[in-house]
């Protein structure tokens, strides 16, 4: 349900826009009606067998109430950018937008040398950095939210170091990234290491200790070996609070990025945004801002679907 | 075999932050082995603090508990629990419920088909063989219970300890597990300590009833022998005269003898 309705968000939004372009000089509203009964007739077609013993027309007014609050929304947002842009000025108007967007998307994987590269290959690029950031991340984070979760002296010891560093700014550590590694690319890497890793810490560290001491000791009274204790017990009442850690880590770490490449350079999101700006194509900031945005609402709505998926697979209680 | 679980002397106080508080002193006791237990006292009379002492899930500040001739020091397979609320982990099936303690106590020794079967065994003797492969949260409380208490009798244990096993089921249920629990004695001839508040559950399965004092410092009151022939019938039991004055006295203990140092408290 959750990836599928961020997909008709995105997949809405592409709808919408043509239809602003036909009635351009109609009123928001007036323009609202039309693409509604459109999706409604769309649904109720493909969606008939599960509901065949409801009446057609309370299946539409359920549709009504589930679609038609986000679609006014967007269009109103719709609305006012083109009513702000449509006399000319420095922003461009959805239109100029959406034909930009047009060209852009033809051809997202074109390659002519390392800085004029298609927004497939930026879009990728950050993606994979952000991988392998909280890939190293979670391998790190993980382990030791155990640690400190189930030893107190190791608690004590680390908890003012985390609560010290927790709270900077994570591209205060890119000029000693730099340092260390001598090249912008794992340096920006590093940077998604360390916004990803506290979350993942906290909140692993949070579920060892949230243990229920019932399940505690049913292993004291069976004499479980430490592993067994990790494996049978731990990760899984720990699980759930992993999972909202990952998530979280995955949201910094989205928004981390495009800042880390805005400075870095290369390819990227980030670096393309910024690269935009130079070039004065105002267009492709207003599309990368909208791909931005796209990218991290399936990232996180992919997390919550596996979380459900895993949690419900392990916990069910 | 006389003294089986021999408690001498044993005393606890914890620490809090209104300074020290005892909660058992001067507990003095002996259990045979295959002998039916049952710790009964009003609530906080630290019956469940004497349970987790002969578990070794707390360390008594004086006095020594022995198990078999050993100190006990730590808990332990050999003297399994049978928690309140079951206990049972979430995220394993019935059957790997008690596969986990089965491969903890016999693993050294035993290949996998074997201690398949010994769980397969556990599992049929609580008359669970159908829901084997079921989730905890797929059963009900009474099944669950017989989960935790197969799952104890799996181990093989020397001791069976039982705090308040069928406290949170349904009248009907509880009956039905007492009944239960009983047999499976019989068949594996378990030494048992039960701690429970439910008079009639004390005497229908005791051969010893221990009635705790009330607390702070509760210690124990009064030891009653029970001399009830087995196997023990509910029905017949209910008009049985030596039940009725065994109950009798139990009832006498706790609300006549005990209830006093209630209303102090209270």
């Amino acid at each position: 349900m959750t990836t599928s309705s961020a997909m008709t968000m995105s997949g809405d939004f592409a709808g919408e826009k043509p239809v602003d372009r036909t009635n351009n000089r109609q009123p928001v509203a007036a323009a609202a009606v039309e693409p509604v009964k459109e999706k409604n007739m769309e649904k109720t077609t493909s969606a008939a067998p599960e509901l065949a013993g409801i009446p057609f027309s309370e299946r539409l007014n359920s549709m009504l109430r589930e679609i038609l609050p986000p679609l006014v929304g967007m269009l109103v947002l719709l609305g006012i950018w083109h009513v702000a842009t449509h006399k000319g000025g420095a922003i461009p108007s959805p239109k100029i937008v959406w034909d930009a967007a047009v060209v852009l998307f033809s051809d997202p994987f074109y390659s002519n040398g390392p800085n004029d590269q298609g927004i497939g290959w930026n879009i990728l690029s950050s993606l994979q950095r952000v991988a392998i950031g909280f890939g190293f991340a979670a391998a790190v984070g993980i382990p030791l939210g155990f640690m400190i979760g189930r030893f107190e002296f190791l608690a004590k010891m680390l908890n003012p170091i985390i609560s010290l560093l927790r709270p900077v700014s994570p591209l205060a550590w890119l000029p000693i990234g730099l340092l260390v590694f001598k090249r912008a690319d794992p340096a920006a890497t590093y940077t998604i290491f360390i916004c990803s890793i506290w979350p993942m810490i906290m909140n692993t560290a949070q579920g060892v200790q949230r243990v229920p001491q019932d399940y505690l000791n049913v292993a004291r009274v069976l004499a479980l070996s430490e592993w067994k204790i990790v494996t049978k017990i731990l990760f899984p009442a720990v699980l759930p609070y992993m999972l909202t850690g990952i998530r979280l880590s995955i949201g910094t770490a989205w928004l981390v990025i495009v800042a880390a490449e805005m400075l870095t350079g290369g390819v990227g999101i980030g670096f393309w945004v910024w690269d935009e700006w130079n070039n004065l194509k105002v267009e492709h900031i207003i599309i990368a801002i909208f791909v931005i945005g796209i990218v991290g609402l399936i990232l996180e709505q992919a997390l919550i679907l596996l979380a459900r998926k895993l949690t419900k697979e392990s916990s069910a209680s | 075999m006389e003294k089986f679980v021999s408690i001498e002397r044993v005393g606890q106080t914890f620490d809090t932050k209104m300074g020290k508080f005892v909660a058992l002193r001067d507990i003095d006791l002996s259990i045979a082995q295959g002998e039916f237990v049952a710790l009964i006292g009003h609530s906080g009379c630290g019956k469940s603090t004497l349970l987790n002492l002969i578990a070794g899930l707390t360390r008594p500040t004086t006095g020594v508990l022995l198990c078999d001739g050993r100190e006990i020091a730590g808990p332990g397979p050999e003297r399994a629990v049978v928690f309140q609320n079951h206990s049972l982990l979430p995220w394993l099936t019935c059957f790997e419920n008690i596969y986990l303690a089965v491969e903890r106590v016999f693993s050294d020794k035993e290949g996998k088909p074997k201690l398949r079967a010994r769980t397969q065994a556990a599992i049929e003797l609580v008359g669970l063989a159908h829901a084997a492969h079921k989730y905890p949260h797929e059963i009900s409380g009474g099944m669950k219970q017989r989960v935790g208490i197969a799952r104890a009798l799996s181990m093989e244990p020397k001791v069976l300890l039982m705090d308040e096993p069928f406290g949170a089921l349904d009248a009907l249920t509880r009956a039905k597990l007492q009944d239960e629990l009983m047999k499976i004695c019989v068949k594996t001839k378990a030494t048992v300590v039960m701690v429970t508040h439910d008079v009639d559950e004390a005497v229908l399965l005791s051969d010893k009833i221990v009635m705790m004092t009330n607390g702070p410092a509760a210690t124990i009151g009064e030891i009653l022998h029970v001399d009830l022939p087995r196997p023990r019938e509910r029905l017949t039991m209910a008009h049985d005269p030596a039940y009725i004055n065994y109950r009798a006295a139990v009832i006498e203990f706790l609300y006549q003898k005990q209830a006093h140092v209630e209303k102090e408290a209270a």
